[in-house]
């Protein structure tokens, strides 16, 4: 870091420097913050998503028909919905599949991604072209309508869902971890890893997966965020997970009849996926900081 | 130049046929039979024939595949398995109010970033940077469809001061036409503006600290100039490729905001053609919207060449 002991001097030609040094401390440190709020808000989403069992007051499920269409009150925090559900227990519940489908796409997109990128990247040639332009025809295309359409071919579930957001997120972690592994093909350690007899699934691995390690957690942390949001959206259409399952985007969608007499079953949805997302980028964000200098500004 | 653009087209080509064929493959591995589905479940053999022959599902697949194909080449995007009319004449329908939504979409867009991404750019430790800062951080979080709908409830439903939903076409209607344009043009507008707030701030930022930015300082040009003149030029290279990105994406309909206020454009049209599993649709408007994507991009590309006269295309 710079050192902060010395002061500034006016009129120092240097101080222009370091003024923009000390501009780039300050917001590193206003930076970690918000990835120490991001962090606590992931947690605290785990431990909704694990214990929403215990914490919820009421099973999601569950008709109040006397108490349909509350507001919100002590009794039912958000409110209920038109035949009577607790409202906060459903968005509690539905912390579980905003988790789910954010995390299992990102492990499916980046398992393939990054088999993809390996392969195209340490092989190159003719295997590396079809490889690559195959990850560009699905860049082609816009992220949620692509989304959309595999939705439409395979119908709409949880489990498409997930599919369906991997599949778009694939070519991101393909192209990484490519440019990592052309970047890392021709360094001598890469040689000598060859030359003491080692394989190329184990030189893929073990070396070039193990270098591009940090830009491929940063883009897994970034992109749950981004997959919840796709998934909300899929829900909120009825594309996504289907109920009774409480889902944020599908309460969204379902609130949004009723948004004239029942404003909460929309504006409570709305905020869980929002500070979701907001917590998971703060975090992606913390980690591109800390781990990878070169795209601190981005 | 020429040969470039003339081998861009070509892999466009390419891409097209590679996706229609894969969209041909695919929409034909979908469960459910079209001809039943368009007859119910009264129609007799006979009329199960006809229709069948009709649209061509009697032929083997090889010989579906080529007059698809066919059909492509000549600009015929699919008929509706539904209504008959032909996906063309739909997105020719369509396709305007979506134009008018990405336009003025875009143009808040901008209105909001280029200034709030110039400053924060220019005097990073401002009041307004930190603004802007907060205002992209959120803008990227927020579900673009939650927005609407509130913008729906405080705007539409309890002020009245906004149609909820409806489109007509702002040249035969100015002042209604506006009024129904607002709220779906501020809510992908914010939406749009984040990214490229932020896109901006750093391109500003990368380049204020530029040796040729110092040495227009030195000759005591005053800093407007410098901004304007040689700053915002070179920072605008990076914020195009983005710019292209998402104009390709908001031309190709944004379903989910033209859900939320039923606004008729190209991302309602795919939606209600998934939703009827009309697949004579969804094959036309998805062929369609790739071809537009693809060309924005292009056009991206050799806007680069005119900012930027180092770049030069082989």
């Amino acid at each position: 870091m710079t050192n902060l002991s010395k002061p500034l001097l006016v009129g120092d030609p240097q101080s222009q420097r370091r003024g923009s040094r000390g501009v780039e401390f300050i917001k590193s440190a206003l930076r970690n913050r918000l990835a120490a709020l991001g962090v606590l808000i992931v947690g605290l989403l785990i431990v909704a998503a694990i214990l929403a069992p215990w914490l919820a007051p009421y099973a999601p499920e569950v008709q109040f028909s006397s108490d349909a269409r509350q507001p919100p009150s002590l009794q039912y925090l958000f409110g209920t919905d038109i035949i009577g559900r607790d409202n906060f227990s459903r968005i509690l519940y539905g912390t579980r599949v905003s988790l789910l489908v954010g995390v299992a796409s990102m492990v499916l997109a980046a398992t393939l991604g990054i088999t993809i990128g390996l392969v195209a990247g340490y092989y190159g040639g003719r295997l590396d072209a079809v490889l690559m332009r195959t990850m560009d025809a699905l860049l082609a295309f816009p992220a949620v309508l692509l989304a959309i359409f595999i939705i439409s071919v395979l119908g709409p579930s949880l489990l498409n869902a997930i599919l369906a957001v991997g599949i778009v997120y694939m070519p991101s972690f393909a192209r990484l971890v490519r440019a990592n592994a052309i970047s890392i093909r021709e360094k001598e350690y890469l040689e000598s890893a060859r030359a003491v007899g080692l394989s190329d699934i184990h030189i893929m691995g073990r070396v070039i997966l193990l270098n591009s390690l940090s830009p491929i957690v940063v883009q897994f942390s970034l992109g749950v965020g981004y997959a919840i949001l796709v998934e909300a959206g899929l829900s909120f259409l009825g594309l996504g997970v289907q109920p009774p399952t409480p889902a944020w985007g599908s309460m969204l969608g379902y609130g949004r009849n009723y948004m004239s007499i029942a404003p909460w079953l929309t504006a409570f949805p709305g905020l869980a996926i929002f500070v979701t997302v907001l917590g998971f980028n703060f975090v992606g964000d913390g980690l591109r900081e800390a781990l990878d200098p070169h795209m601190r500004r981005i | 130049m020429q040969q470039y653009i003339l081998r861009r087209l070509i892999q466009m080509a390419f891409v097209l046929f590679l996706f229609s064929t894969v969209v041909f493959t695919v929409l034909r591995l979908v469960p459910g039979d079209p001809v039943a589905a368009q007859l119910g479940l009264e129609a007799g053999q006979e009329a199960y024939d006809q229709l069948r022959q009709e649209m061509g599902l009697d032929k083997p697949i090889y010989v579906q595949y080529m007059v698809w194909l066919g059909e492509i080449s000549r600009g015929d995007f699919g008929t509706s398995w539904r209504s008959h009319q032909t996906a063309i004449s739909l997105i020719q329908r369509r396709f305007p109010a979506t134009i008018w939504l990405t336009l003025s979409a875009m143009t808040i867009g901008l209105i909001i970033s280029v200034p709030l991404g110039i400053v924060s750019g220019v005097r990073p430790r401002s009041a307004l940077a930190h603004f802007a800062t907060f205002f992209s951080l959120v803008g990227i979080a927020l579900p673009s469809f939650w927005l609407g709908l509130m913008l729906l409830l405080t705007l539409s439903v309890s002020l009245r001061w906004l149609p909820p939903s409806g489109y007509i076409s702002p040249l035969v209607d100015p002042v209604m036409g506006l009024k129904f344009l607002a709220m779906p043009s501020v809510t992908l507008g914010i939406g749009l503006a984040a990214p490229l707030t932020r896109f901006i701030r750093s391109g500003m930022l990368d380049v204020m600290n530029a040796d040729y930015i110092r040495t227009a300082r030195a000759k005591g040009l005053i800093d407007r100039l410098i901004i304007f003149r040689h700053a915002l030029k070179n920072a605008m290279l990076s914020v195009v490729t983005i710019f292209g990105v998402l104009l390709g994406s908001l031309l190709g309909g944004s379903i989910i905001t033209e859900s939320v206020f039923n606004w008729p454009g190209i991302g309602t049209l795919l939606l209600q053609a998934i939703q009827q599993r009309d697949y004579g649709i969804v094959q036309g408007v998805v062929l369609f919207i790739s071809l537009i994507f693809m060309t924005v991009n292009l056009l991206v590309d050799l806007t680069y060449a005119y900012i930027d006269p180092r770049i030069r295309y082989q």
